[in-house]
């Protein structure tokens, strides 16, 4: 008889890692499976400074710490694994690797997260990585006294144009509506810098250039008119999207493909349970992702222990 | 003097570097900082050690002096994202990339670059 693991958990982020603490340290035999990698967006952050209890700690640092906690009870950990099929209809929840292993489980977790959205238009693989970037701690230093587009409107793309503008000699922030979605206080700090500029109602349409990227087109949404905008480098921090293409035939998802489940976390198939940013609700955040692994884990361990 | 906090090798000297390229007929060295778009290939390689023996997996911090050997390479020219991947078969630059790079885009260069 194959080993079937009482729970296995989809995605090692703060939520995953979180749910793995929890059911590992009540005795529940364990598995973690992520075709990413551990942390998931907390690797994102450079700098984490709301976690209570912690004052200032690195998202790495944090992700490690989770990671060598969920170790430490037991659980098994598998990171960057590609998964060919899920088959959770069943009571026996199964999941198949790319390299044909099976793993089997009485209940499932799935906490996969999100991905960066990116602009999908010409150019974009050509330019990823010589000029285009998804994060500002980790390229705004190839760009000192060089031109820059960021594209966006909420918190992250307001907070990191500023925080370019100690790089570049100039911002010019590109958003698709005719206001942002910021906080205030995010949007009067961008709006007071000189060094940044606004094209608002506008989308790029290209990136092109030569060995890197050299300049966009963008379009007015109002008007249709597509003008050319020359430029280093651009930041892209329009959001992100739920990885739940995977489940959505058979686990109940929402028009922005999120899981909708209830108060303990139970999404429409029996079983199975969701957490993290993938699940819909208002706040997405470090603390709701460990509260949503925390309320998952204990929701999955009563499941499983009403079924013996 | 080592930077990075992986579970990899650091190379702290380019005359380290230029020894293991020397010594070793494939190598991987991720040059790169404790960022979001570095970490995820540690970790990756850390994961490929146990199952490639044939290619020698190491780090190197971009921040260090020593790392200019990479970062000034031709075949980095035009390089802008983090971190810098270099493939190296019997001493030469294979290939080189720039920026994250998924497990599936690693083990692909490793079968084409240094198999």
């Amino acid at each position: 008889m194959e080993k079937i693991y009482d729970v296995m958990i989809f995605g090692a982020g703060a939520a995953g890692l979180s749910a793995g603490i929890y059911a590992s340290r009540g005795k529940l035999d364990t598995l973690i499976l992520s075709e990413g990698v551990t942390g998931g967006q907390m690797v994102l952050t450079n700098e984490i400074a709301n976690y209570p209890g912690v004052e200032t700690v690195k998202g790495y640092e944090l992700a490690d710490s989770m990671k060598r906690q969920v170790k430490s009870f037991g659980c098994t950990l598998k990171t960057n694994v590609k998964i060919k099929e899920y088959r959770l209809s069943d009571e026996i929840k199964e999941v198949e690797l790319g390299d044909g292993r099976v793993f089997r489980a009485k209940a499932a977790i799935l906490a996969p997260g999100g991905r960066p959205r990116s602009l999908n238009i010409p150019g974009e693989k050509e330019f990823e990585g010589r000029g285009i970037s998804y994060c500002a701690t980790c390229d705004a230093d190839f760009f000192k006294d060089k031109r820059l587009v960021v594209v966006g409107g909420g918190n992250s793309a307001l907070e990191e144009a500023v925080t370019l503008t100690h790089f570049a000699s100039h911002v010019t922030i590109v958003h698709q509506f005719d206001h942002f979605q910021a906080f205030a206080h995010a949007v009067e700090e961008a709006e007071r810098n000189p060094k940044i500029s606004f094209i608002m109602e506008s989308e790029l349409r290209e990136y092109s250039g030569g060995e890197t990227l050299e300049k966009v087109k963008i379009e007015n949404l109002r008007t249709g008119e597509v003008s050319e905008l020359e430029t280093d480098g651009v930041f892209v921090f329009i959001g992100y999207i739920p990885n739940t293409e995977a489940f959505r035939d058979f686990v109940e998802t929402n028009q922005n493909g999120e899981f909708v489940v209830d108060p303990l976390m139970k999404t429409s198939l029996p079983g199975i349970y969701a957490a993290g940013d993938c699940v819909a609700k208002r706040y997405r955040q470090v603390t709701t992702s460990v509260s949503d692994g925390t309320i998952a884990a204990l929701s999955a361990t009563e499941y499983i222990r009403t079924k013996n | 003097m080592k930077y990075l906090r992986t579970g990899i090798q650091e190379i702290e000297t380019a005359d380290e570097l230029q020894k293991i390229i020397s010594e070793n007929e494939n190598v991987m060295v991720c040059c790169g900082r404790m960022g979001p778009m570095c970490i995820p290939v540690y970790e990756i390689m850390e994961e490929l050690e146990e199952e490639r023996p044939g290619v020698k997996f190491y780090s190197m911090a971009f921040d260090s002096p020593e790392s200019g050997v990479i970062r000034n390479a031709p075949e980095c020219r035009g390089f802008m994202g983090l971190p810098f991947t270099m493939y190296y078969k019997n001493g030469q630059v294979a290939k080189a990339t720039t920026s994250i790079q998924d497990m599936s885009q690693i083990t692909a260069n490793l079968d084409q670059y240094l198999a």
